[in-house]
């Protein structure tokens, strides 16, 4: 499922003069997607946490899971570390970044913009929390998840799950459309 | 926006010769890896890493039998929106084992079952290679629900709203890897507490049948509760406490069991009930039989 983008592999990666640059390696690291949602890169998903050379030539990626459970994160390593070898990086070590934990605030304006073109309602901003309990808030409104085909606000959450861990299922009351949403988190 | 070459699915599951990666990648799930690869597992001086080993253990032991208790309801739900619904709730608490489980290995290694082949990483030996008095879940995670849906939730509601209490309080531990593993954890127990909050509620005040049900459901669970006060602070027990009447309130169950447990139970000490021995039969019986198998 890899998808690297030929423009943006070996030419970007490599210069003449130095070899394999760190910017060359981040734009191939750029260009890799994320598996269970094709469309979008880990960058845009803000899985991508940090590029780097160490003083030993190692490059360094570091990659932060969604949720705790994530089971691609195996997948997005061996992704990763083939587009970078194909590019010319010998030694590459992706590591796991935990903190900060992943927040759909990370995901960027063009993931957003991509996953709405796909019929996923991007996140809205992630819930504040105030250092302390968490409060549960019993009916409590959510804000309106616009439909990504329609654009109506009349929606609704039919389940809080949905097929990944990350989105839920809505539908629409204007087409009738279901759609799933991106759970702010 | 790259184009796709391999969108179909079965394509990407058949293993290429020779590609150095097929292992890891021939489907999602397969090739476990260190779930903690690259982060660094030095456990900070002035830290007790018996003392955070056996932490570790405990809430990665509820989280592991909570996990595969709710992983028993998939196809077995009433609707497939709430199969759907345990069944990820269900993955989030077996990641969060699954990094508590190498965490405690990585802080006391001598924790790691002696008879667990050497190949497997620590995560599959604690699961699969300890018998029940060595497991140390809480009894609330390991209860059969008998598949009483009113059962489940009033299990998921309680142990959730506990667990989640007990994490954000570890977001403040001087062990930066566990205060990691909480952070997460805070966002996705948040998520679980509402839902199984939302199901008591919405049971507790429905009809008469579904009042009584999940009246005596709430009795079942409640009845347990004793065990995870004794091991929490009163801040927690406090704020469990505060989470629990508020939603009872809501759910129409206010006549709360004043019932006590003659003896307290103590799960974390490795005693259990049979209950927990029929799950790990089936949760161990395929990884015993076939000790050299990776997947």
């Amino acid at each position: 499922m890899v998808t690297v983008g030929p423009v943006a592999g070996r030419n970007a990666a490599q210069s003449p003069a130095t070899g394999p640059t760190v910017d060359g390696a981040r734009a191939v690291a750029e260009t890799v997607t994320d598996p269970e949602l094709p469309m979008l890169t880990l960058h845009d998903l803000g899985v991508l946490r940090d590029v780097h050379l160490q003083d030993d030539g190692t490059l360094v990626v570091g990659i932060t899971p969604t949720y705790s459970g994530c089971p691609a994160m195996a997948e997005m390593r061996a992704d990763l570390s083939r587009a970078l070898h194909a590019a010319g990086f010998a030694d590459v070590e992706v590591r796991t970044v935990l903190s900060p934990p992943w927040t759909t605030d990370d995901v960027t304006p063009r993931g957003r913009q991509v996953l709405a073109e796909h019929g996923i309602a991007p996140p809205g901003p992630a819930p504040r929390r105030a250092p302390g309990p968490v409060p549960l808030t019993l009916g409590a409104r959510r804000p309106n998840v616009s439909c990504p085909q329609c654009g109506s606000r009349d929606t609704v959450e039919t389940s809080r799950f949905g097929s990944t861990a990350c989105k839920a299922l809505y539908r629409c009351r204007s087409c009738a459309e279901p759609f799933e949403h991106v759970k702010a988190i | 926006m790259p184009p796709h070459e391999d969108e179909n699915a079965y394509e990407s599951l058949a293993v290429a010769a020779g590609d150095p990666y097929a292992g890891e990648r021939w489907a999602f799930g397969t090739g476990f890896d260190d779930p903690l690869a690259g982060v660094d597992t030095t456990v900070p001086p002035g830290v007790d890493a018996r003392a955070l080993a056996r932490e570790c253990l405990a809430l990665g032991d509820d989280g592991l039998i909570l996990s595969q208790r709710l992983a028993l309801w998939v196809s077995n739900a009433h609707e497939l929106e709430d199969e759907v619904a345990l069944a990820n709730i269900a993955l989030d608490l077996l990641g969060q084992a699954r990094l508590l489980l190498a965490r405690a290995a990585q802080a006391d290694a001598s924790l790691r079952p002696p008879n667990a082949p050497a190949h497997i990483p620590d995560e599959d030996a604690l699961a699969y290679w300890r018998d029940a008095p060595q497991f140390t879940n809480v009894w609330l995670a390991e209860l059969d629900d008998e598949h009483d849906f009113a059962k489940c939730v009033a299990r998921l509601f309680v142990l959730s709203t506990w667990r989640l209490a007990v994490l954000t309080r570890l977001v403040g531990s001087p062990d930066p890897v566990l205060s990691a593993i909480a952070a997460k954890a805070v966002a996705e127990l948040s998520y679980h507490r509402e839902y199984a909050a939302g199901w008591v509620i919405r049971l507790g005040d429905g009809t008469d049948l579904s009042h009584a049900r999940m009246h005596d459901a709430m009795a079942w669970a409640w009845f347990r509760h004793f065990e995870l006060f004794q091991i929490s602070d009163g801040d927690v027990c406090g704020e469990v406490s505060t989470v629990v009447d508020q939603v009872r309130a809501a759910a129409r169950l206010t006549k709360r069991e004043r019932r006590c447990p003659a003896r307290p139970w103590s799960g974390r000490s490795g005693e259990h009930t049979d209950a927990l021995v029929a799950l790990l039969a089936e949760l161990q019986s395929v990884a015993r039989a076939n000790p050299e198998a990776t997947w």
